[in-house]
């Protein structure tokens, strides 16, 4: 399994055919405390760059983008009635989406892990 | 990241940086928008304790001499020589055509001495506009530089007597200057009781250290001043209140007396006589959204049927109030508390019911 990260603070962790999606730690440190969380339809077909997702802090709302095609097989309703479990566990049980990859050869446009901490530093 | 380059510094910002702020801009200022506990936590602990605001980006506008009263009574729909030494009011600077230049708290600190504390948007565009009125008027207009505090919080007037400040007898919209340079008013723009203290800005670090000493007061950043101000129903200058609405239809005609509505002669006066005598067209109310989805500034909204029925001004979620809240106006056929809308966020209709403001009682200490 591999974990990958895009530009936009998504990271999307890809298992077979199969990936998860969410926001990264530091994403969620920059957007503060979450209290709603708008969740897409499964079965919804997206395009890398779609907002797939929207996040609501206490005082803005920021989209999360779909870093690949595919379609959506499963949200996190968990997150929907508690925004808050994104801040405590952005790269955990705080996940959004998950989606079957249209088009794998998109998440060799990604960046690893250590890429994604050197962008941010 | 916002970049914050060009953005004036606040004189406490090493002490900001500090306590470990997010910093962002703001009316031209580098401003710490949160501290590590967050907005959240910020927001509810200036409800239950105490919070610290870094307000310096505001203007302290000292108006003296002769005529300050008569130049003030010229600038401002408000009777100056009425209020009482320390009294403070809370006053406008409104255009020819009545629409808010900015909205201010004036107090009266001598027979010849008031105060004015203008917001950080507006505070060129105040200095300026008062200046000029000033022109023919034995009076000066001196824009001060401060440290500027805020002390929110039910805490707030035993966290200031334990830093020293001598607050007997301050009570709610007061001010006195303790020391030579020194401005402290009992006022706020949480909704709790609190002081606002200007300092030079050499007294600063020292001011800010003595009110957080004990341990119960805590720095608040400018996201918790925001949730905490509208949770207060207080309005925004540039959002809610702008040179193009009037205190008429904003709701804000308790500011103005009627001897002062009778005897005009302040700027806008003719044109605030015209809209008073037409009635307001639009009132400014709260909305309490249904559901956890907040509605937020510039959302649109519309009645049963579908037709326009107004703005949302500002919106966010409340953390005291526990759900999401907005202040906007609405035609005052719908303005009755009660009544359902709908406003429009991406594209989907959300019902909001209008609701009375404050969302959170007051809690000013009136003596």
């Amino acid at each position: 399994m591999t974990v990958l990260f895009t530009q936009d603070h998504e990271w999307i962790r890809v298992d077979g055919d199969i990936a998860t999606v969410g926001i990264t730690n530091h994403a969620q440190e920059q957007l503060g405390d979450l209290v709603f969380v708008e969740l897409p339809e499964v079965g919804r077909k997206v395009a890398k760059g779609d907002a797939a997702v929207v996040v609501e802090s206490v005082k803005a709302a920021s989209d999360v983008y779909a870093p690949v095609d595919g379609e959506i097989t499963a949200v996190n309703d968990a997150v929907a009635g508690e925004p808050a479990l994104v801040n405590s566990g952005a790269e955990g049980d705080g996940w959004l989406w998950k989606m079957k990859l249209a088009d794998p050869s998109q998440l060799d446009g990604l960046m690893d892990a250590k890429a994604y901490a050197s962008m941010i530093a | 990241m916002t970049d914050t380059g060009d953005l004036k510094r606040l004189p406490l910002e090493e002490l900001h940086v500090a306590a470990g702020a997010r910093f962002g801009g703001f009316a031209g200022w580098s401003m710490p928008l949160t501290y590590p506990p967050g907005v959240m936590k910020e927001h509810l602990h200036t409800r239950r304790a105490a919070g610290l605001f870094d307000i310096s980006h505001m203007k302290l506008i000292l108006v003296e001499g002769p005529q300050a009263a008569a130049l003030l009574r010229r600038a401002c729909p408000l009777d100056p020589e009425a209020l009482e030494l320390t009294q403070s009011k809370y006053s406008f600077f409104l255009t020819e055509e009545a629409g808010i230049i900015d909205d201010l708290i004036i107090t009266r600190l001598g027979p010849e001495r008031f105060m004015v504390v203008a917001n950080a948007g507006n505070a060129a565009t105040d200095v300026a506009h008062l200046t000029s009125l000033a022109e023919g008027f034995d009076a000066k207009v001196k824009p001060l530089d401060r440290v500027f505090l805020a002390l929110q919080g039910p805490a707030a007037a035993s966290i200031a007597a334990k830093a020293g400040l001598d607050i007997s007898g301050l009570t709610f919209m007061h001010g006195v200057e303790p020391r030579p340079g020194w401005f402290m008013s009992r006022s706020g723009y949480t909704g709790e009781d609190g002081f606002e203290i200007g300092v030079p800005p050499e007294d600063g670090a020292g001011l800010a250290e003595a009110l957080l000493a004990g341990g119960e007061a805590m720095w608040i950043g400018l996201a918790a001043r925001d949730s905490l101000r509208l949770e207060a129903g207080l309005c925004l200058h540039g959002q809610d209140i702008t040179p193009e609405t009037n205190p008429v239809d904003a709701g804000l005609m308790w500011a103005i007396t009627k001897p002062v509505r009778e005897a005009g002669g302040f700027v806008g006066a003719k044109a605030l006589a015209a809209l008073t005598a037409q009635g307001p067209r639009s009132k400014r109310v709260g909305f309490r959204p249904e559901g956890r989805q907040p509605v937020r500034a510039g959302a649109k909204l519309f009645d049963a049927d579908g037709n326009p029925a107004g703005d949302v001004t500002s919106g966010g979620f409340g953390p005291s109030a526990e759900a999401p809240v907005a202040m906007g106006y609405v035609p005052t056929a719908l303005a009755a508390p009660g009544t359902t809308l709908f406003a429009e966020v991406r594209g989907n209709r959300l019902p909001v019911s209008v609701h009375s403001l404050p969302f959170v009682p007051h809690r000013y200490f009136k003596g």
